[in-house]
């Protein structure tokens, strides 16, 4: 995983949630965190900006932590790169 | 205080465009879930809904007064004149005077907004129709209901979000106990089916992508309902007097607020509201034998609306308390759903069936009550209630005796 892609997933917490960026690691817990189930979608839908893909709900079932999260956008961010036609 | 009888009903809804038609869905057991064909769903991460299927208001409406009414308030209309028609009104200048109507809407006509909003966003042109802002009211149900009939008396509309229409049920039931009004038509409408609205509710990611199963184990979420349900409330006395025909009696009705988060749903606001109820109407816990869930179908809801239920009922939930969730056939109708639910429980006291959970696969451990699986019952009820439990937190129970 690239430290730009973890970078702007923390970045999107941290933003969403509104707290400080230093708070936010890869290894932190939704539940350290305090983010609850509309906490979640919101975050969601900042990484559905920011990065340009759309996250189905199937892949967000099981997601608890960051670093599925972060998981989560690189493997979507991989196929989106992998479907788009060659220059 | 006085009692209230409800002599009058109507409806409209995926289930079918009169009550009889809908009676015979919910006995069926019948789903009006299917592909929402009223929108273009290419680009929705859900398919399926539970629309009025091909609904044109070309029975209902002229083609110049349809032009000035969202679906939704057309639906409160179809609904207003079957309740009334049923109800055998015969207006009188002083009835026309004192009646009330109170509707329940969530969000008004957000399709004739979505319209507007697409020709200035969308397709750049600098004009809306100049008809958006009264078409869009959630009032205009009330306000169409009130030209139907002739009716001058008090008349207004209540949004609270899925609790809505419990909320107007309620508080029309309140004003003829208490003497305010003789006659009160009351209900709720919602049409939901319009593109912005429905990209809202993807984002909440509350949308099952199959079907609603409430207090299933597999259950996926919710799906979105259309439609309007009417009624009519009269004194008891009164309505004996003229020899009107009860479909049942509002018993109780109690509210409450979750004072908690803007979308998880509380058990203890929900058991507040419930216990509310059964105290207005002097019932024990044990005397309620049917109760439609509000039952969502989400994770969050059912359960937490077991644990409610629970905390209530007590050992009553595992003898003789039977629970189920008509949004499984009807979908969530949102500012209507309390009162199509409203509806589902009073023809289940005067029918003698209890309406079943559609889509029902497996038992879940958190939602262990007896919730009627895909079949439904006959059964002799004496009182039931109907839960609403609205986002925000704000919750509308009713309770009902049988006629």
């Amino acid at each position: 995983m690239s430290d730009d892609l973890i970078q702007r997933v923390l970045k999107s917490i941290a933003a969403s949630k509104r707290i400080p960026l230093e708070t936010v690691t890869i290894d932190s817990s939704f539940e350290q965190l305090n983010i609850d189930s509309m906490d979640a979608v919101e975050i969601l839908f900042a990484l559905e900006n920011e990065f340009d893909i759309a996250i189905p709900d199937d892949e967000v079932r099981s997601v608890r932590n960051v670093r599925q999260m972060c998981e989560g956008v690189e493997r979507l961010v991989a196929a989106k790169a992998a479907a788009a036609p060659k220059p | 205080m006085r009692r209230v009888a409800i002599t009058g009903l109507g409806a409209i809804c995926a289930l079918g465009r009169t009550v009889s038609e809908v009676a015979e869905s919910l006995r069926a057991g019948r789903s009006g879930i299917g592909p929402i064909e009223s929108t273009d769903m290419s680009q929705m991460r859900f398919q399926n809904g539970a629309e009025v299927r091909g609904y044109s208001h070309q029975p209902y409406f002229d083609d110049r007064r349809a032009d000035f009414i969202d679906r939704f308030a057309q639906f409160a209309v179809i609904a207003a004149r079957e309740a009334v028609a049923d109800a055998g009104i015969e207006w009188t200048p002083e009835l026309r005077e004192t009646a009330a109507i109170v509707t329940g809407s969530c969000v008004g006509g957000q399709s004739t907004e979505d319209i507007g909003f697409q020709e200035v966003y969308k397709l750049g042109h600098n004009r809306v129709h100049p008809l958006t802002i009264p078409k869009t009211m959630a009032n205009a149900g009330a306000s169409h209901i009130s030209m139907e009939f002739g009716i001058t008396g008090p008349s207004f509309t209540i949004a609270t979000a899925c609790s809505s229409s419990g909320h107007a049920i309620g508080q029309a039931f309140q004003m003829i106990r208490t003497g305010q009004t003789d006659l009160a038509l009351a209900g709720g409408s919602e049409a939901t089916f319009s593109f912005g609205i429905l990209k809202a509710w993807e984002a909440m990611r509350v949308v099952s992508p199959d079907t609603c199963r409430p207090f299933s184990k597999d259950r996926r979420g919710m799906i979105l309902g259309e439609g309007g349900a009417m009624l009519v409330l009269e004194p008891f006395e009164a309505a004996l007097a003229r020899g009107a025909r009860i479909h049942a009696e509002i018993v109780g009705f109690g509210m409450s607020s979750d004072a908690c988060h803007i979308t998880q749903p509380s058990a203890e606001g929900a058991a507040r509201a419930m216990r509310a109820a059964l105290r207005d109407a002097g019932l024990r816990p044990e005397q309620v034998g049917y109760i439609n869930a509000h039952g969502t179908g989400t994770a969050a809801n059912d359960s937490s609306e077991t644990a409610a239920i629970r905390t209530v009922f007590g050992a009553h939930s595992d003898h003789g308390l039977a629970v189920s969730s008509t949004k499984s056939m009807h979908g969530h109708a949102l500012g209507a759903a309390a009162a199509l639910e409203c509806l589902a429980t009073v023809l289940a006291l005067r029918d003698g069936v209890l309406p079943p959970t559609a889509n029902f696969n497996q038992r879940d451990p958190e939602c262990d009550l007896d919730v009627i699986p895909n079949h439904s019952r006959e059964a002799q009820v004496e009182w039931a209630i109907s839960n609403s439990f609205a986002f925000g937190g704000l919750n509308a129970v009713l309770a009902m005796r049988r006629g």
